[in-house]
């Protein structure tokens, strides 16, 4: 996968919960296409009609608290968010987001930096944030292990390929 | 080693594991709820064909009991066929009620062991010494067909709540008031052991509500050591012997704090998140159109009979709505037979059917714009219960029983 990306930022506060990321009342909708339409609808109902693919979201601390629904994360996704970098994440949103393939990097005061309708660069190997000045953030380098997913595309395909190699040598 | 690693080192086959350090666990219970679909899919997609051990796997049609849309009941048909498919046999139709409350009634929330649910609260099985935690769907898949989930071992903080509670004043009100002190994000990725004096005055639904509402400061899983009281709450239910971890000594929390709870008053959460808490006294008067008893935060058959006892021989407010959501089939059932349910349907409540209801905004309660609604549940959100400019305050039992029958924000210990 590639590991500099480049993305207009759409910036959020702290404490953005999922119901505001994806609505209750929408979590019974289980396709993909279905599930795209209503992104970041709780906060902000235009937003799907102004987020390209690629867009990165900024937020403040514990983004993504709330409701264990995987659709938060799928909605993101599916509307083709690049990078979600925070001051921090919901711990379960965080492992959703993963599990997706979806890039998810921590990095203190990013909120006070960067505001909505910037141009970033993140290299998600190093955690560096760069605007058209230089760097302006550190995130926090993703783990080795967080990594792994994540440029496998999500966790399914690794689950998929350690089934199939148990099943050859039973 | 703290009780919680003593446990995760034991389930990832280990003899000791340390915070940070990234486990494989055997899951011993994983639950799905009617919500997330996704799972099913997610377990086909990863090419899963039969599931790792079905005797393990629970699946509730709680969130959306009954289905009140066509695209709600075509999901839970789904989940139906896949239990029979599978030889799921705890499948737990919408006849039974909310996860967590279900689990505890029937005996399968065990001390000592590993409960994941696709349900943020499931921090709510640390009442039983249980390393309870919540995961998406793909996380649930995978436990589906491997049998085991990878975990990142927590840092654990231990808040202690010292000293006897007023008269009135409950373990919502004790863990609203510490969310509001500490933060909405003060346990992110960690585990929150509950202590203290306090706890030995607070029943096992008292607990439960405490271990519950961690979910809202963030917390992975909570945790109350098992104790006497513990002990005789399972002593009836438990089918199997379990194991009861204990701390060492020497072990050194990420982080400890205590709350003197001897002069607390009742608390509310205000629009519109949980850590925006304060004395119930700020908000005397604030006319209620909803009060709303239930969820697996304050459904309980306790709940139920403070409500009952505020509202006996009386009538909820003429311009008030009093919905009373039993969490589980057990709690209806109890409240029932207690007379409970007689005292408070003459008063005027509506009960509807156990679950989830409008704690998540899907139906049986929802919210229209600019009306305001105090609940027992555990967030306030905005959308949460319905339009997202209505208004959702967070109280204990009391407290919304209070309202219900003033029609307003009440100091609920003039009604005890």
């Amino acid at each position: 996968m590639q590991k500099l990306l480049t993305g207009n930022t759409f910036a959020f506060g702290n404490n953005v919960d999922t119901d505001q990321i994806y609505p209750g009342r929408f979590v019974e909708l289980t396709d993909v296409e279905d599930v795209a339409k209503y992104a970041m609808f709780g906060a902000d109902p235009e937003f799907t009609c102004k987020v390209k693919k690629g867009d990165f979201i900024i937020a403040g601390t514990n983004f993504g608290c709330g409701s264990s629904r995987e659709h938060a994360a799928i909605t993101l996704k599916a509307v083709g968010i690049g990078v979600i970098i925070a001051e921090s994440f919901a711990r379960i949103f965080y492992r959703n987001a993963i599990n997706l393939g979806l890039p998810v990097l921590v990095c203190p005061n990013i909120s006070k930096r960067v505001t909505s309708g910037s141009t970033v660069q993140i290299d998600l190997l190093s955690g560096e944030i760069f605007d058209e000045t230089g760097k302006i953030a550190q995130a926090e380098p993703m783990s080795e292990y967080i990594m792994h997913i994540i440029e496998n595309g999500g966790i399914k395909s690794l689950i998929k390929k350690q089934m199939e190699t148990k099943t050859l040598v039973s | 080693m703290h009780a919680i690693e003593k446990l995760l080192a034991k389930k990832a086959g280990k003899t000791s594991v340390k915070a940070g350090e990234i486990i494989n666990c055997e899951v011993d219970m994983a639950g799905i709820n009617d919500l997330y679909l996704q799972t099913i899919r997610s377990f086909h997609e990863m090419g899963g064909v039969k599931v790792h051990d079905p005797s393990r796997v629970i699946m509730f049609l709680d969130h959306y009991a009954p289905a009140s849309t066509i695209m709600q009941a075509q999901n839970q048909k789904q989940f139906r066929e896949f239990c029979w498919d599978q030889g799921i046999d705890l499948l737990m139709d919408i006849d039974q009620g909310v996860c967590h409350q279900v689990l505890v009634d029937k005996g399968l929330s065990y001390p000592g062991e590993i409960v994941v649910i696709t349900d943020s609260h499931t921090t709510t099985h640390g009442a039983f010494g249980a390393f309870g935690t919540g995961v998406g769907a793909t996380d649930l898949a995978i436990i589906l067909a491997t049998g085991k989930l990878w975990f990142r071992v927590p840092e654990i903080v231990k808040i202690n709540f010292e000293g006897k509670l007023p008269h009135g004043v409950y373990a919502k009100d004790m863990i609203l008031h510490a969310i509001g002190a500490l933060g909405a994000d003060y346990a992110v990725y960690k585990a929150v052991e509950f202590s203290g004096s306090t706890l030995q005055h607070l029943s096992v639904s008292e607990r439960m509500a405490l271990c519950n509402m961690s979910t809202e400061m963030g917390a992975k899983t909570s945790y109350i050591q098992p104790d006497d009281i513990t002990k005789a709450f399972l002593k009836e239910k438990m089918a199997r012997p379990y194991e009861i971890y204990h701390t060492d000594a020497d072990f050194v929390y990420a982080d400890e704090i205590s709350f003197d709870v001897t002069k607390l008053t009742p608390q509310l959460a205000a629009p519109s998140s949980v850590d925006n808490v304060y004395d119930i006294s700020e908000f005397i008067g604030r006319h209620i159109d909803q009060a709303y008893l239930g969820s697996c935060t304050g459904g309980r058959a306790e709940d139920i009979g403070i409500a009952a006892h505020i509202l006996k021989g009386k009538k909820v407010a003429s311009r008030t709505r009093f919905v009373i959501v039993p969490a589980s089939k057990g709690v209806l059932l109890e409240s029932m037979e207690k007379g409970y349910v007689q005292t408070l349907v003459e008063a005027g409540a509506t009960f509807v059917t156990p679950g989830c209801a409008a704690c998540l905004g899907t139906h049986e309660g929802m919210l229209a714009s600019g009306e305001t609604c105090i609940t027992t549940t555990n967030r306030n959100f905005p959308g949460r219960m319905g339009d997202t400019k209505a208004e959702i305050f967070l109280g204990s039992p009391a407290a919304v029983a209070a309202a219900a029958l003033m029609g307003e924000i009440v100091d609920p210990t003039l009604y005890m």
